[in-house]
C-alpha cells in the first residue's frame, strides 16, 4: 500500500491504532460514571502542559502528561468534597487550563507559537519516533491498569455509594481513572488534537452500548470500533487531506447514527413480526414466576402460566419480558375481558 | 463473634455538621432482624446511612460487627441493598457482572475472583430465583427483579450484617412474596438483619423486632407488633385496603376467584 511507503504515515498509524485501542478503554468507564466530559476538560488543563512545554523548551507530551494529571487529582478532590461549589470549581480549572495555554503559548517565540492548531486538532504526521515509544509506554500502562482495575473502576462508576457502603477504596479508584484518562488525553493530543478527544473516548462506547449485552462485551466491541474508525479515519485523511482528528470523530459519528438505526429498524422488524405471530399481551404488569400464584403449565419446551384460564408464556427480548398467549380459543372461553394487544 | 452486630451508644448522625439523628442508643444482636419504622424525614435513612459509613457520626458511638463504622479491617461483612427502583447504568450488563461487584470487597484490592467466588455469585443469583437469567442484561428484567438483583449483589459477599433500605417499595406483591422468602432464609442462616422500610407488611413473617424513628429520636424499640399503625400493613395507603378487590380479568395479582378456579379444573 502506498500511505504505508512513509514513515511518517507508519508513525501515524501506529498512534492513531493506539488511541483507538485506549481511548475507548478509559471512555466506558466515563459513560458509566456519567462523566463523559471529563476528558474533555483535561484536554483543557493538558494545553497548559503543553504552553509549559514549549515555553522551556522541554517535551510538550511530558508537561502536557504532568499538567492533565495534577488536573485530573485536583478535580477528584474537589468531587470528594462534595460541595455545590465543584460544579464552579471544575469549571474555573477547565478554562484556566485553555487560557493558560492559549496565552503561554502566545508567549513563546515565533514559529512555535502557531502549533497551537496542531495541539487542539491534531497533527499526527508530525508524529516523531520517540513520540511512538512514549504513546506505546503509556498505551500498556493505561491498559494493563484497566485489566488490573477494571472491575473495581466498574463498581465505583456504577454505583459510587454502594461502593463506598462495603469498603471499596471509591476516592483512590476515582483518581486513578481520572489519571487514566489525563494520559488518555496526552496519549490522544496529536492524532485528535484536545478539543476532539472526548469524541474518541465516548463515541466508540456509544455505539457498543447499542448492541452490548454484557460490560465486558460492550469494553471489548468499544476498543474495536475504536481501533477500526481511529486506523481508518487516518488513512482516510491521507488521501483526501482532511485533518486526522475530524476526520475519525466525523467517522465514530457515521458509525454511531447507522448502529442506531439498525439497531431501531431491527427491533421494530422483530416486533412486528412475533406480533404476526402470536398474540402478544400488552401492559402485563403482573411477573409471573416460580411461587407467583399461577400455575406453571407445561406446554412444549417451555413452561406457561396459567392466569385465569389464560396460557401466558413469557417472552423475553432484549428490553424486557412480556407475554404471549399461547391458550386455545376453545379452551379458554371466560365470559368478560378477551385480551387483544 | 461474641460482638453485636450493632451497637449504637448515644450516636448523633448527621450530614456535615447538621444533626439529624441525635443520641440515639440501640444494640443489634447477631441474628436479629430488626424493621427501622419510622415516615418520611423522620431520620431512619439517616440512621442507616451512618451504621454505613455513608452520614457521619458526629457523636457519641457506632459500632458495627465490634469495630467503630468505617473501620471494619475485613470488608464484605456489612452488605447493603440501596433503595434503587433500577439496576441499570448507562452501561448494558449482566446478572452475573452486578452481582459480581457484591464479591468485590472479599477480594482486597488486586485480587481476582476464584471459582468459590464464582460459585458464591451463582449461589446469591439462585437464592433470589433468578438463576435462568444469570447471562442476560439486567436491563431485560421487570423492576422486582432489578430490585432481587440488587439483594443478590449483597448477598454475594455473604454479609454477616445485612442492610436495606425500603426493598419492598414500588415491587409487585409477586416479588415482595419472593423477597420474603428470601429474607427468612438469610435470617435463618444467621445473617443479622437491619431494614429501613415504612411497611413492614410484607416482611411480618420474618422482622421481628422493630425501631421506631422520629423526628430524629427512636421512640420506640420492642417486638414488631407492637410497633403501633406504623408496623401495620399499608399504613400509609389506608384507603388500597377499603377498595373492594376489582373483578375481572385485568386484575394483575392472582386472587382466588370462583369462576377462575372452574377454568382452571376445566382445563386440565
Amino acid at each position: 500500500m502506498e500511505l504505508l511507503d512513509y514513515g511518517f504515515m507508519q508513525r501515524a498509524l501506529l498512534a492513531s491504532l493506539m488511541v483507538g485501542l485506549v481511548a475507548p478503554a478509559v471512555g466506558v468507564f466515563l459513560v458509566q460514571r456519567r462523566l463523559s466530559l471529563l476528558g474533555d476538560g483535561l484536554g483543557h488543563v493538558a494545553l497548559t502542559g503543553v504552553g509549559v512545554g514549549v515555553l522551556t523548551s522541554s517535551a510538550p507530551v511530558g508537561t502536557a502528561l504532568v499538567a492533565a494529571v495534577l488536573g485530573a487529582v485536583l478535580i477528584e478532590l474537589v468531587r470528594a468534597r462534595g460541595r455545590t461549589s465543584g460544579d464552579v470549581a471544575l469549571a474555573v480549572l477547565f478554562y484556566g487550563g485553555i487560557a493558560g495555554g492559549v496565552v503561554l503559548l502566545s508567549l513563546a517565540p515565533r514559529g512555535q507559537a502557531t502549533n497551537l492548531d496542531a495541539y487542539l486538532f491534531g497533527a499526527i504526521t508530525t508524529t516523531t519516533a520517540s513520540d511512538v515509544a512514549v504513546f506505546a509506554a503509556i498505551t500498556v500502562v493505561v491498559l494493563a491498569v484497566v485489566w488490573l482495575l477494571g472491575s473495581r473502576l466498574y463498581a465505583v462508576s456504577d454505583d459510587e455509594e454502594y461502593a463506598r457502603a462495603v469498603g471499596l477504596p471509591v476516592l483512590p479508584l476515582n483518581v486513578v481513572l481520572a489519571v487514566l484518562v489525563a494520559s488518555t488525553v496526552v496519549l490522544s493530543m496529536r492524532v485528535v488534537g484536545l478539543l476532539l478527544i472526548s469524541a474518541l473516548m465516548i463515541l466508540p462506547s456509544a455505539v457498543a452500548q447499542l448492541v452490548g449485552r454484557s460490560f465486558r462485551s460492550t469494553l471489548y466491541l468499544a476498543c474495536a470500533i475504536g481501533v477500526v474508525v481511529s486506523v481508518s479515519g487516518t488513512a482516510a485523511s491521507y488521501y483526501t487531506g482532511t485533518p486526522s482528528g475530524g476526520t475519525i470523530v466525523l467517522l465514530a459519528i457515521a458509525l454511531f447514527l447507522a448502529v442506531t438505526v439498525a439497531v431501531a429498524l431491527r427491533d421494530a422488524t422483530a416486533r412486528r413480526r412475533h406480533g404476526r405471530r402470536t398474540d402478544v399481551h400488552a401492559a402485563h404488569p403482573h411477573e409471573h414466576g416460580e411461587g407467583c400464584g399461577h400455575r406453571p403449565v407445561l406446554h412444549g419446551d417451555h413452561v406457561d402460566y396459567d392466569h385465569d384460564g389464560h396460557l401466558h408464556a413469557p417472552h423475553r427480548t432484549g428490553t424486557g419480558v412480556h407475554y404471549d398467549e399461547h391458550s386455545e380459543p376453545a379452551v379458554a372461553t371466560p365470559p368478560a375481558g378477551r385480551e387483544r394487544p | 463473634m461474641s460482638d453485636p452486630a450493632l451497637c449504637l451508644t448515644g450516636a448523633t448522625v448527621g450530614y456535615g455538621d447538621v444533626a439529624i439523628v441525635r443520641d440515639a442508643s440501640l444494640t443489634v444482636r447477631r441474628g436479629e432482624a430488626v424493621a427501622v419504622i419510622g415516615s418520611n424525614g423522620s431520620g431512619k435513612t439517616t440512621l442507616m446511612r451512618g451504621v454505613l459509613g455513608l452520614a457521619a457520626v458526629l457523636g457519641g458511638s457506632v459500632e458495627v460487627l465490634g469495630a467503630p463504622v468505617g473501620r471494619l479491617r475485613e470488608h464484605g461483612r456489612v452488605g447493603y441493598v440501596p433503595q434503587r427502583h433500577t439496576v441499570s447504568g448507562a452501561m448494558p450488563a449482566t446478572v452475573r457482572e452486578v452481582v459480581g461487584v457484591g464479591r468485590l470487597p472479599r477480594l482486597g484490592l488486586f485480587g481476582r475472583p476464584v471459582a468459590r467466588d464464582r460459585a458464591a455469585v451463582a449461589e446469591a443469583v439462585d437464592a433470589v430465583g433468578l438463576a435462568d437469567r444469570l447471562d442476560d442484561p439486567v436491563a431485560s428484567l421487570s423492576g422486582g427483579q432489578q430490585r432481587r438483583v440488587l439483594v443478590a449483589r449483597a448477598l454475594a459477599a455473604e454479609p454477616e450484617l445485612l442492610v436495606m433500605d425500603e426493598p419492598t417499595a414500588g415491587v409487585d406483591a409477586a416479588s415482595q412474596a419472593a423477597l420474603a422468602t428470601v429474607l427468612a432464609q438469610v435470617s435463618a442462616a444467621g445473617t443479622t438483619l437491619v431494614v429501613v422500610t415504612h411497611e413492614t407488611g410484607p416482611l411480618a413473617g420474618v422482622l421481628r423486632r422493630a425501631v421506631v424513628v422520629d423526628s430524629g429520636r427512636l421512640t420506640y424499640d420492642g417486638p414488631l407488633s407492637g410497633a403501633g399503625p406504623a408496623a401495620g400493613p399499608d399504613c400509609h395507603h389506608p384507603d388500597e385496603a377499603t377498595v373492594p378487590p376489582v373483578r375481572g380479568y385485568r386484575l394483575d395479582q392472582p386472587r382466588p376467584a370462583p369462576d377462575a378456579a372452574r377454568v382452571r379444573d376445566g382445563s386440565r
